[in-house]
């Protein structure tokens, strides 16, 4: 409890109060995990209409100035110069071993101008660690104080556009400023098609009145955001991705464009084309728990020899999948979807096959 | 005559004689969440006072539910095998757990009642 108590509030702290939210801490914040529809619910909500979450705990950094594209080129594995306008992208703050610091969305927003969205976990060392590398460009890095809501689910456009927001010309992983101090892009991190709104908080107000008015839009907690990222296969920083693991191993590597990796100058840059040379130990993939019996993060998978073959990094229920999920680390010659595992829970083994990631399919609107 | 206890980990027992059937609250099941799945001990199966007895696991979430008196289990509600769900909606009635002959029903002495379980959720 106390925890909660010290932890910071969102902005909208009243209006998830109102709403019948039960809160929990969450890196440094004191979050909405469910609503009274429950997890559940809210889940299944989000992958048949429309799912509103305040993400106002991650962190938007605006960059601008004529040395954007040199600083963001240095502080991340791909050229930002090659954007074209409104185009975004996921991508790293990697450390000098290739560890990923943090995992970002950067959307260039002009021509020197970038906008990057950060966890929030990280976001104080994100800021520390772009200031520093500012020293060496003519770039300004501020950090935005704004509500961040997503809208998720098939039917978050319709939704978005009844309570007045635009979102015509707007495809997957592109993002644009339709007024000062709004940024708005199509993206998201439930798998679905989906939309998230950095706002000043008047505004936020008066567009959340309109949205959970509608009868589509229902808030979703974070534990469902949480179910509904692992059924997309999506990597949760701190978790399932950290300083400790490269995007070779995660398997991100399709974030850094080819020319890049061989020739890029970004940090990390020598320790990731040593880690590609090497080729990774092990590998991120999709754990599907045999029987109804969820398997957690933290539970040591074995191979059928009996061999340590890695560890579980998330794990919980699938309600659209409508069984466990989960996601690790396994060795390379395990890394096959179907081969067979187990997942060591309260003293038994589970049966565990290696499975495809996503769960469940992404509907992702592009252009 | 049936006399039901309540415990600090939000537990309810309704003893009838020398058997206890063992479940979680409503209050419980609400902190919980929708439940996914019930790992239920073995028929015959010794508990002391304090084990583990049953583990509840939320979409997120995995929960010990304890063993309030030593005993041996009789019974276990193998329908939650297929329903978990049926401790959201029936935490107090067809969502309890296992049932189990107590050893010594003095173990129980000092637990709450309703009122004083009630009192202490708030």
């Amino acid at each position: 409890m106390t925890t909660t108590e010290t932890a910071q509030k969102l902005p909208l702290h009243d209006i998830h109060e109102q709403a019948g939210a039960r809160f929990g801490p969450f890196a440094g914040w004191s979050m909405p995990i469910t609503y009274p529809l429950g997890v559940m619910k809210e889940h299944l909500h989000v992958r048949e209409k429309a799912g509103l979450f305040d993400i106002s705990h991650m962190k938007l950094f605006a960059i601008s100035g004529p040395g954007a594209v040199a600083l963001i080129a240095r502080a991340c594995p791909f050229e930002p110069g090659e954007m074209t306008p409104s185009q975004a992208r996921l991508t790293f703050f990697l450390d000098d071993k290739a560890g990923i610091r943090d995992d970002l969305i950067v959307t260039r927003l002009g021509d020197t101008r970038f906008m990057i969205v950060a966890n929030a976990g990280n976001a104080a060392a994100d800021e520390a660690h772009l200031r520093a590398l500012a020293a060496d460009f003519d770039a300004e890095i501020e950090p935005l104080e704004r509500v961040f809501l997503a809208l998720q689910g098939p039917q978050a456009e319709a939704a978005l556009n009844r309570a007045g927001v635009a979102t015509d010309g707007l495809y997957f992983m592109h993002g644009r400023e339709p007024k000062p101090d709004w940024f708005v892009s199509r993206s998201g991190y439930t798998g679905e098609d989906g939309f998230e709104i950095g706002l000043p908080e008047t505004d936020a107000r008066a567009l959340v009145a309109r949205l959970t008015s509608d009868d589509d839009v229902e808030w979703i907690g974070l534990a469902a955001r949480d179910s509904l990222r692992l059924e997309a296969g999506l990597c949760l920083h701190g978790q399932d991705i950290s300083a400790e693991t490269t995007p070779v191993e995660a398997a991100l590597l399709w974030a850094v464009p080819k020319p890049v990796r061989e020739t890029g100058d970004f940090v990390g840059a020598e320790a990731l084309r040593a880690a590609i040379m090497a080729g990774a130990a092990q590998k991120r993939v999709g754990l599907k728990p045999e029987g109804r019996q969820p398997v957690r993060a933290g539970a040591t998978l074995y191979a059928q020899d009996g061999s340590v073959a890695g560890r579980v990094t998330s794990g919980g229920f699938g309600p659209s999948a409508g069984h466990p999920v989960a996601m690790g680390y396994v060795n390379v010659d395990l890394a096959r979807a179907g081969t067979q595992l187990a997942a060591e829970v309260r003293g038994t083994r589970v049966p565990v096959a290696v499975h495809a990631l996503p769960f469940t399919p992404h509907r992702y609107l592009r252009g | 005559m049936t006399k039901t206890y309540f415990t600090d980990d939000h537990e309810w027992i309704r003893v009838e004689g020398d058997i206890a059937t063992v479940g979680i609250t409503d209050y419980a099941q609400e902190q919980l969440g929708d439940l996914v799945f019930v790992d239920l001990p073995e028929v015959g199966a010794t508990l002391a006072k304090g084990d583990t007895a049953v583990v509840v696991e939320s979409v997120k979430a995995a929960s010990d539910v304890y063993a309030p008196a030593d005993g041996e289990v009789t019974g276990v509600n193998d329908t939650l095998s297929a329903e978990p769900g049926l401790i959201n909606t029936a935490a107090t009635g067809d969502g309890w757990l296992w049932k189990m002959k107590l050893a010594d029903a003095g173990q129980l002495d000092g637990l709450m009642d309703e009122t004083a379980y009630n009192a202490m959720i708030g």
